[in-house]
C-alpha cells in the first residue's frame, strides 16, 4: 500500500472536464502511468498518473481541492 | 452646472469591479479619480488581497476556483445589486466577453461597462466577426465561412493556398486551431478541430483561413461613446508573443508607414461605427509588408492598454466609465496626438527555464521600480500570495520615453530595479530580450519569440 503525493501545487480534479465522468473510481484496478486526475496550476493542466500498478483504495483529497507539493492525493493498494 | 449633474455630484456613482489582480486595482483607481465609489469582489483565496483593501467596499462571491466565484454570473450580479452598484466593470478575462453576462447585468437594471451583448456575441463568433469586418470594408484574411459539407470544404480549399488554418468559429485563446500544410491532411484536421471545438465551446463550427506568415500583430485602440462618436488612439505592436500570449507590447509600432497607419486606424473606426460599438475596444490586425488583415475584435479593455495611455495621455478606463454613464468622449480625434514611445513588459509567475511552468506561492519580496517615465500596474504586494487558481500575470512594467531609444533605456533600468522573491518570474527573460538586436531594432514578427526561445534553450 502506498500514498501517491502531488508533484505540484495546484487544484486537483478527478474529471477531465466538469461534464465528464471521473477518470477512476475507488476500488478500480489501475496500471502504471494511467491517468488518475488532473492538477491545475494557473490554467495549466498536468495529468496526475499512477506510479505503479494497483487498486485505488481511497482519494485523500476532494475533487477541486487545493493541493500542495508532497500532499498525498490517493492511496494505492 | 445642470440640475442633473448637481444631483449626480451629491450621489456618487458606484461601480462593481468584477475582476481581480492588477486590472481590478486599475479600475478602482480610475473610478476613484472620477469621484466614483468602488466595490470589489473576491473569492476565498483573495480575501486579504491588496486590491480588495483599496476599494470602498468588498463582497465575497464564492470559493477559490474561478468557476465558483469570478465566473459565477448570478453571484457577481447579486454582489452588485446588494451593494447598491449602478455599474459593473468586467475588466478583461473572466466574464468580460460573455454576452450572457452583459445581458443579465442589463436585465438586472445595471449598466454593463462595455458594448451591448449583441455586439459582444457577434465579435465572439469568428465567422460572424469576419462577416462584420467585410461589411465594414475591412480587409480579412483570405478564408471561408462556416464549413459543414465535405464538398464545400474541398471547393473552398481549392481557392486558397496552403498552408491553411482550421479554426473554431466559437474559438479563443488558440483553442481549436490546426495548421494544415497539404490537401490530403485537410479532412482529418477539420474533423479533429470540429471535435475539439465542440468539446471546448459547445459549438463544432469551423472555418478555414490562409496562414499569413511571417506577420506582425498590430492592433488599434478605439473608443466609442453612446452618442455616435468614435475615435482611434493609434496602434500597439504586440508581436512578441509565445503560444499566442503577448509578452511585450509597444506603441507606436516601429517602421509602420504613415499611409498604412492611416488605413488601419480608419478601418478600425469604420468597423466600430458599423457594428454600433460602445466603450473601449481593440481591433487586431495581422500586418505583412504593406498589407493588413482583420484578425479579431476584443470587446473589452486589454492588458496592454497602458502603453496607449502613455503615448496619448488618455485614461482609457476612466473613458470607459464615463461612456457607460452616458457622457460624451472627453476628446475628439483631432486632439489625440502621439507623444513619444511606450513599452509594456508582462511579469508573469512562470519559470522560463522550465518551459514557462507556472510558479505560484508566497511573494516574499516585491520591490517595484520607480523613476521618470516608469509606471507599474500590479495588484500585489510583498507578503501576498500568487494563488494557483488564476492567471499567472502579477505585474506590468510600463515605460515611456520621448522616443523609442529612451523607452528602451528606461525599460532596462526599470527591469533591473525590479526585485521579486519567493516565486519565479519572466523578469530575467525580459532583460535578456532587451539585449537582443532584433528587439532593439523593433518590428519583429509573431514567430520571433518562439524561434528565439528554441535557439536559446
Amino acid at each position: 500500500m502506498s500514498n501517491v503525493p502531488s508533484p505540484l501545487p495546484g487544484i486537483f480534479y478527478r474529471r477531465p472536464s466538469p461534464e465528464e465522468d471521473e477518470y477512476v473510481q475507488v476500488g478500480e484496478r489501475v496500471t502504471k502511468g494511467q491517468t488518475l486526475g488532473l492538477i491545475e496550476v494557473m490554467k495549466n493542466f498536468t495529468e496526475f498518473t499512477a506510479p505503479e500498478d494497483g487498486t485505488i483504495e481511497e482519494f485523500l483529497v476532494e475533487n477541486e481541492e487545493e493541493v500542495s507539493v508532497g500532499q498525498d492525493i490517493v492511496r494505492l493498494g | 452646472m445642470s440640475a442633473r449633474s448637481a444631483n449626480r455630484a451629491s450621489q456618487p456613482q458606484r461601480v462593481l469591479v468584477a475582476n481581480r489582480g492588477e486590472v481590478a486595482l486599475r479600475i478602482i483607481r480610475a473610478a476613484h479619480a472620477l469621484g466614483w465609489e468602488t466595490v470589489a469582489i473576491h473569492s476565498d483565496a483573495d480575501a486579504d488581497s491588496h486590491w480588495v483593501a483599496q476599494a470602498d467596499a468588498s463582497v465575497h462571491v464564492g470559493p477559490s476556483p474561478a468557476r465558483k466565484s469570478y465566473l459565477d454570473i448570478a453571484a457577481v450580479i447579486d454582489a452588485a445589486k446588494n451593494s447598491q452598484c449602478g455599474y459593473v466593470h468586467p475588466g478583461y478575462g473572466f466574464l468580460a466577453e460573455s454576452p450572457e453576462f452583459a445581458e443579465r447585468v442589463a436585465a438586472a437594471g445595471l449598466v454593463f461597462v462595455g458594448p451591448s451583448a449583441t455586439v459582444i456575441e457577434s465579435m465572439g463568433n469568428k465567422v460572424r466577426a469576419r462577416q462584420s469586418a467585410e461589411h465594414a470594408r475591412v480587409p480579412v484574411v483570405p478564408g471561408t465561412g462556416s464549413l459543414d459539407e465535405p464538398e464545400a470544404v474541398q471547393q473552398a480549399a481549392a481557392e486558397l493556398a496552403f498552408p491553411l488554418m482550421v479554426k473554431a468559429a466559437a474559438g479563443g485563446g488558440g483553442k481549436g486551431i490546426r495548421v494544415v500544410t497539404a490537401s490530403e491532411e485537410l479532412s482529418a484536421a477539420i474533423s479533429a478541430a470540429q471535435a475539439e471545438a465542440q468539446a471546448a465551446f459547445g459549438d463544432g463550427a469551423v472555418y478555414l483561413e490562409q496562414v499569413i506568415s511571417p506577420a506582425r500583430h498590430i492592433e488599434v485602440q478605439i473608443l466609442a461613446d453612446t452618442r455616435g462618436n468614435v475615435v482611434h488612439l493609434f496602434e500597439r505592436d504586440c508581436s512578441i508573443q509565445r503560444r499566442r500570449q503577448k509578452l511585450i507590447e509597444e506603441a507606436p509600432a516601429t517602421g509602420l508607414s504613415d499611409a498604412l497607419r492611416a488605413q488601419m486606424t480608419a478601418a478600425a473606426v469604420r468597423l466600430a461605427a458599423d457594428v454600433g460599438y460602445q466603450g473601449a475596444g481593440t481591433v487586431e490586425f495581422l500586418v505583412q509588408e504593406d498589407r493588413f488583415y482583420f484578425l479579431e475584435m476584443n470587446t473589452r479593455i486589454q492588458v496592454e492598454h497602458p502603453i496607449t495611455e502613455m503615448v496619448t495621455g488618455v485614461d482609457l478606463v476612466a473613458e470607459q466609465l464615463r461612456i457607460a454613464a452616458g457622457a460624451e468622449l472627453s476628446m475628439s480625434q483631432d486632439n489625440i496626438k502621439l507623444a513619444g514611445a511606450a513599452m509594456e513588459f508582462r511579469i508573469n509567475a512562470e519559470d522560463p527555464e522550465q518551459d514557462f511552468f507556472p510558479s505560484p506561492g508566497p511573494i516574499t519580496r516585491f520591490d517595484l521600480p520607480e523613476g521618470a517615465g516608469i509606471r507599474v500596474d500590479s495588484g500585489f504586494v510583498a507578503g501576498g500570495e500568487i494563488a494557483p487558481y488564476y492567471d499567472s500575470m502579477l505585474a506590468k512594467i510600463i515605460v515611456h520615453g520621448r522616443d523609442r531609444a529612451q523607452a528602451l533605456a528606461r525599460a532596462r533600468q526599470a527591469l533591473s530595479e525590479l526585485a521579486i522573491e519567493g516565486i519565479k518570474t519572466t523578469q530575467q527573460l525580459h532583460l535578456d530580450l532587451l539585449r537582443h538586436p532584433d528587439v532593439q531594432a523593433g518590428h519583429v514578427a509573431t514567430e520571433w519569440l518562439e524561434q528565439y526561445l528554441r535557439g536559446s534553450s
